[in-house]
């Protein structure tokens, strides 16, 4: 690795004043699982990198406030798949969490660090995203909250301003009942980064949510609000509903599989979260 | 300029070390180079393999995606501290009694993941042992007696 300067701020303040004086040079640094990979291969080249693991206003743990549940920038994917708030209401992020890496990356990993590395393939992104999650952006010129829809920009960029960090990543509960699934594919069954990936969300009134992952230049959501998804009005306006939010998919060919065979998962993988959301959302109902 | 080392604190094998690191070294580096624990491998360096895992603080992790740095103030154990009392470890015995181990290179690696799985999974099923393990590649392919090592251990210790 070619070497950099280390800091390792005690308060957000000292951070974020790194951040000015250092500007592009420098690196925020969680759990290190994607940051040291790109500092080997030499895809990153900070002057200084700032490791965020000893700031106390960052913390490690899920608090439910504000009627969602607040995931802290330190938690790590160990932690959010066995959070217990996590597991009764946001299944489909543990199921996502659950295939980040190897146990080993999972140890270190941030569900922050995941979001502000902004693959187009990042597991976690589609569940945030048919949830309706939140980021919040702590910065020298103060707070702010940015809809995670409105996070990604494109491959590895994010609204991030060069003097900010993630704080949190705010999960609101639904009003209404909901039972949500995720799905990915991949080449082979254990470590892997995702050929697809997609989460689906069905809620009572009939919404249905689908973010779709690595068919495009970031993770995105589409919303059909007709009910025609949940088969309201038979099998074939249901497929044209399915067809016209799969129509925002513009996947490339890449190493990890064609853009037609990405097209033709896609609407397999769908289908199959569709009914996995609309089971979990009936045994909502039928506890309710 | 050089970036300066940084003196860190850890605790590695139950014995409190003072190293001075470079901020680029991994800890497998200071591990394996300041410390001359080589049972830890460099192999992928990319979070694939899983030959270079040791437990930090309780849990396993790729030392080689950790700065050294990173490890101060935390407490170490490669697969150098399993043995006590010139006893290995259960798992390391159920490896040799299941005949495990071929080349060997994975083999620490599997031991310190096969050592997180079971302290939060004591009696797990073999998928578990599959998941648990899916961070480390052996190249000799002896997935399965390695598989049938784990469950050995959980029987005989866990």
């Amino acid at each position: 690795m070619r070497p950099f300067c280390y800091a390792r701020p005690n308060s957000l303040s000292e951070a974020l004043s790194l951040l000015a004086e250092h500007g592009p040079d420098a690196r925020l640094l969680a759990g290190g699982t994607d940051v040291l990979v790109r500092l080997r291969l030499g895809h990153m080249r900070p002057a200084i990198v700032v490791d965020l693991k000893h700031i106390g206003a960052l913390r490690s743990d899920v608090v439910e406030t504000d009627g969602c549940l607040r995931i802290g920038a330190r938690a790590v994917m160990t932690d959010i798949i066995a959070d217990g708030r996590i597991q009764r209401h946001f299944p489909a992020l543990v199921e996502a969490a659950t295939v980040v890496g190897s146990v080993q990356i999972r140890n270190r990993a941030t569900l922050a660090g995941n979001i502000c590395n902004a693959s187009p393939a990042a597991d976690t992104a589609p569940v945030l995203l048919v949830h309706g999650a939140t980021v919040n952006l702590i910065g020298s010129a103060g707070p702010r909250r940015v809809p995670l829809h409105e996070f990604f920009i494109g491959p590895g960029q994010t609204v991030l301003g060069p003097s900010e960090l993630v704080g949190s990543i705010d999960l609101p509960f639904s009003s209404d009942v909901s039972g949500a699934a995720f799905g990915r594919v991949t080449r082979r069954r254990g470590v892997d980064l995702a050929t697809i990936n997609l989460c689906c969300l069905v809620t009572g009134s009939g919404n249905v949510r689908f973010a779709f992952g690595a068919v495009g230049p970031r993770p995105f959501v589409v919303e059909d609000d007709t009910g025609a998804l949940i088969g309201r009005s038979g099998r074939a306006s249901q497929d044209a509903a399915l067809d016209r939010l799969l129509a925002h998919a513009t996947p490339i060919s890449d190493v990890r599989a064609n853009r037609d065979y990405r097209v033709a998962m896609l609407s397999v993988m769908s289908r199959r979260a569709l009914d996995a959301a609309t089971g979990r959302l009936h045994r909502a109902q039928a506890g309710a | 300029m050089v970036p300066a080392a940084i003196p860190i604190a850890l605790t590695v094998n139950s014995r409190r070390c003072a190293l001075d690191v470079r901020p680029h070294h991994t800890l497998l580096e200071a591990l394996r180079d300041q410390m001359g624990l080589t049972g830890t491998k460099e192999c992928c360096s990319e979070g694939e393999c899983g030959a270079g895992s040791v437990l930090l603080d309780g849990r396993a992790v790729t030392s080689y995606l950790v700065l050294a740095v990173e490890a101060d103030g935390a407490e170490i154990v490669p697969i150098e501290g399993l043995a006590a009392g010139g006893r290995l470890d259960a798992l390391q015995q159920a490896f040799i009694d299941t005949g495990a181990v071929q080349c060997g290179f994975c083999i620490p690696g599997m031991i310190m993941s096969a050592k997180d799985l079971l302290m939060t999974t004591p009696h797990p099923t073999v998928e578990d042992i599959q998941a648990g393990l899916a961070g480390n590649l052996c190249r000799c392919g002896g997935y399965s007696r390695i598989i049938d090592a784990v469950a050995s251990a959980a029987g005989s210790d866990c």
